[in-house]
């Protein structure tokens, strides 16, 4: 038995509106908004970075997991926008939370999911009785190139989830993984803006590999939709989650909690995870949640965890996703695009 | 720019990173950052590492309008000096508040963040910044 | 036993953005005009003592003193530099007075400078902030003006004191540099003018704030015995005294008052038997306006808490009770920062000779200098008085 102990979000209190960005374009911004499903996105402030929002994220897990951090033999961080292409953010959050300098630490990367494996690697070496917690944690300041769709999307958020076999607060019971090499989207060295392919990444990426991965699962454990009181789908934008859990046959109601992207946008490595973290927020024992990532490139994580009763205890103790959503103050964009550095003298 | 060799940023960072200060075992007096030598009891004195909780409240504050080179981006920006709850008092910036709210006395908790990056190519500095406590 | 020790000579350049005069240039001015104050040739200087920041960042020179010693002819006597951030004069003063003092040297120069104007402000910003903890004010984003900054929001939290109170030791300052034909200032402002000019670090203002200037200044000292030899009106340095404190301003346990400057003033009016109302003038270490009105209150001129006030109601004006920076200061005067301790004696000596012309406080018998270094880790005072 492996499972979550504890489990920390952080997101930056700036917000921009996206009537804000339309009226730069000429969009329309009831338009995007309905197309998308998004009504604000999360800033960074100027100093913060991945690296920042990690830590940030990993203390609040650890101190609502209540375990010594020396204790943590393994840091999985998982991002797309790494402050360094060479030097790991996991030291500088090894460091940080205080778990240095005896554990093993390392860097990942796949678009989105890279959270959600980090949390496979923890358990299995978890499982394999090599460690006794591991902390994974996915982390993002996702950039849109400016006029692209995906600046209306692109957040900033990390989450962070304490893995063990002991004082869990929720258990996983399975995982299975759907992976292939899908160029939906990518990004080159030196560029400062990922390049996608349009509607390409729906179909043949996200829909292909979040149907399939959940659908495995499910099969692998016998399972069915209706033995899962929430799913949580990684959430590019507001929409892909309805129309994937119409396809996988769950109702809408039960995706409801787990869908933050409306109003902090798609947080990448972070999405699924704070979706996860919102439904924890809430869930009761025994309820039984199914969280299916989404990285582009291409592949999908699922797990199915079961909430356990630990979690009425340390809930009492920390700030809620909801919490870290409402706690906001509002830019325009001409502030937006110094804070994300889009000038380029900046 | 107060450029800082790696060497010397890098022997701060349980510093910087966690706040790690010292304690005189004699005295019982609290230090930050961390230091060697108890001015108090000199050579009978003993330091140990002690880490600080990271609430404290303002001491005095100042908003930077001429800012140094390497900070131009984020002013003007706020720096103050923290009275640590445990006693002692450093400075730091404020980050995630508004102007008004900052006064003499109002409770900051810890925050990190970064400090400062050698430009584009060189090392990011990170550590403490504070915001008021909620 | 020590020996009682005089000035014979004193000098400065003017002080401003020197272009056409480099440091080089500026010091031999004021060292060579030194000497001919004092009627010497120069070969009877037994060594020199230099007061210099941070020439190592503005003009990219260390090893200043034998540069000194070199541009005034003054090989082979030995030069020693002397660093205490803006207290680098005043500390350099104090070496030379140790010097003769102890009977070890006869005739020794003292001379203060800094070449601030030859690199960009930014880069002269940066240099003034090593009087400051790198580690733990500057690489936080602190500038030394912000250091100043926190201090003066204290004194406005714990006594009242208002920024236009700041504002007239400013207007104060530049009304006196503009009888001073050495000052950087020449012209004279009001407070509208200073409540106007743009923010630096919350409250402080542009005209809060000392300029960056380029200057030097020199005094000759030996003992008073042997300078009656050279001139008829010796000024003797009947106290010398000096204190530190801690090097970050957070470490202090007060930040409305600089303890090294208590503690130097007390050990100075001991040394003097003098009592701060004996004090005729005085020039302080007004770096910033906020910093004028605390020295004010350290030195015991005022109480604690009643230098805004004081300031208010004229109580430091050319022709008042206690004088203060009657060549305009470091704000109006301008603040070449190794050369301020030195030039601060220049002006007492003038003063106390009746040399200070259309800003001569009459009757002038003693005299006091004040200079601080960083936010306060050092403080220097001396006290002057015409020898009988």
């Amino acid at each position: 038995m492996v499972g979550i102990v504890g489990y920390g979000v952080y997101i930056p209190i700036y917000r921009i509106k996206v009537e804000e960005i339309t009226k730069i374009w000429g969009e329309e911004a009831g338009r995007i908004r309905d197309g998308l499903g998004i009504i604000e996105k999360s800033v960074p402030d100027m100093d913060e970075d991945a690296a920042t929002m990690a830590v940030e994220a990993g203390r609040n897990a650890i101190k609502y997991a209540g375990v010594d951090p020396k204790r943590i033999h393994a840091i999985f961080v998982g991002s797309e926008s790494h402050p360094y292409a060479v030097k790991p953010t996991a030291t500088m959050v090894a460091e940080a939370v205080g778990a240095t300098p005896h554990l093993t630490a390392v860097d990942m990367q796949f678009a989105c999911k890279a959270g959600t494996t980090a949390i496979q690697c923890c358990m299995g070496m978890c499982s394999s009785n090599m460690i006794e917690y591991g902390l994974a944690i996915g982390t993002d300041i996702s950039q849109g190139k400016p006029g692209d769709t995906l600046e209306y999307s692109t957040g900033a958020g990390a989450a962070a989830y304490v893995i063990g076999k002991k004082d869990m607060i929720a258990e996983i019971e399975g995982t299975c993984s759907y992976t292939t090499d899908t160029p939906d989207f990518w990004r080159r060295p030196g560029t400062d803006f990922p390049s996608h392919g349009g509607r390409f990444t729906g179909e043949p990426a996200y829909f292909k590999h979040t149907v399939n991965a959940s659908k495995n699962l499910m099969e692998k454990l016998g399972l069915k939709p209706s033995d899962f009181d929430y799913a949580v789908f990684h959430q590019p934008n507001g929409k892909f989650p309805a129309q994937v859990a119409s396809m996988l046959g769950f109702e809408i109601s039960k995706i409801k909690q787990g869908l933050v992207t409306p109003l902090i946008g798609n947080t990448y490595s972070a999405a699924s995870l704070i979706g996860l973290a919102s439904v924890l927020d809430v869930a009761k024992p025994e309820e039984r949640i199914l969280v299916t990532s989404f990285g582009s490139g291409a592949g999908s994580d699922a797990f199915s965890i079961i909430v356990m009763e630990e979690i009425i205890e340390k809930r009492k103790k920390m700030k809620s996703v909801m919490y870290y959503v409402g706690d906001k103050v509002y830019l325009d964009y001409g502030l937006y695009v110094k804070h994300r550095r889009k000038l380029k003298t900046l | 720019m107060v450029t800082i060799g790696t060497p010397m940023s890098w022997r701060r960072i349980p510093e910087r990173y966690g706040l790690i200060g010292s304690e005189c075992e004699i005295c019982k007096a609290n230090f930050f950052p961390a230091r060697k030598i108890c001015p108090n009891c000199r050579r009978r004195g003993r330091t140990k590492p002690i880490r600080y909780s990271g609430k404290g409240k303002i001491y005095s504050y100042s908003v930077i309008y001429s800012p140094p080179t390497g900070f131009e981006l984020e002013a003007p920006y706020i720096i103050a000096i923290v009275e640590l709850d445990e006693g002692p008092r450093l400075t730091s910036q404020m980050d995630d508040c508004d102007l008004r709210d900052v006064k003499i006395g109002v409770p900051v908790e810890m925050v990190f963040r970064k400090i400062q990056e050698d430009g584009k190519e060189g090392l990011i500095h990170y550590g403490f910044k504070f915001k008021i406590a909620k | 036993m020590r020996r009682r020790v005089a000035i014979i000579g004193a000098a400065m350049t003017k002080f401003g953005e020197e272009w056409e005069r480099g440091f080089r240039d500026l010091i031999a001015e004021a060292g060579v005009k030194a000497i001919e104050d004092a009627h010497m040739s120069g070969k009877e200087i037994d060594a020199i003592y230099g007061g210099t920041m941070a020439a190592g960042r503005l003009i990219g020179q260390e090893h200043i003193t034998a540069l000194i010693a070199d541009y005034m002819g003054l090989n082979p006597i030995p030069a020693t530099r002397v660093e205490a951030a803006c207290a680098s004069g005043g500390v350099a003063l104090r070496t030379g007075f140790l010097a003769v003092a102890s009977g070890f040297h006869d005739v020794v120069v003292v001379g203060g400078a800094e070449k601030m104007t030859d690199v960009s402000v930014g880069d002269a910003a940066v240099a003034l902030g090593g009087a400051g903890d790198q580690e733990w004010e500057l690489f936080m984003g602190a500038t030394f003006p912000a250091l100043y900054a926190l201090m003066a929001r204290r004194h406005m939290h714990e006594f009242g004191t208002t920024i236009e109170q700041m504002a007239m030791v400013a207007v104060k300052n530049h009304k006196n540099a503009a009888r001073n034909p050495y000052a950087h200032f020449q012209n004279e402002i009001t407070i509208r003018d200073v409540l106007k000019s743009k923010m630096v670090a919350s409250p402080l203002r542009v005209y809060d704030c000392s300029p960056i200037t380029d200057g030097a200044a020199a005094v000759v000292l030996t003992s008073l015995e042997k300078a009656r030899k050279y001139v008829d009106a010796p000024i003797e340095i009947i106290a010398s005294s000096q204190a530190s404190d801690t090097l970050a301003l957070h470490h202090r346990k007060s930040l409305t008052t600089l303890n090294a400057t208590v503690v130097a003033a007390r050990k100075a009016y001991d040394m003097a038997k003098l009592k701060p109302r004996n004090i005729d003038v005085c020039e302080v270490h007004d770096c910033f306006t906020i910093a004028e009105i605390i020295a004010s209150e350290d030195l015991g001129f005022f109480k604690k808490g009643e230098g805004g006030k004081a300031v208010e109601e004229g109580e430091t004006e050319l022709d008042a009770r206690i004088p203060i920076n009657t060549s305009g200061g470091l704000k109006g005067c301008g603040h070449p920062v190794g050369a301020t301790g030195v030039k601060q004696a220049v002006e007492i000596v003038w003063q106390l000779r009746g040399d200070a012309k259309k800003r001569q406080v009459k009757n002038a018998e003693i005299g006091m200098t004040h200079n601080v270094g960083g936010s306060g880790a050092t403080a220097v005072i001396h006290i002057l008085k015409r020898a009988d």
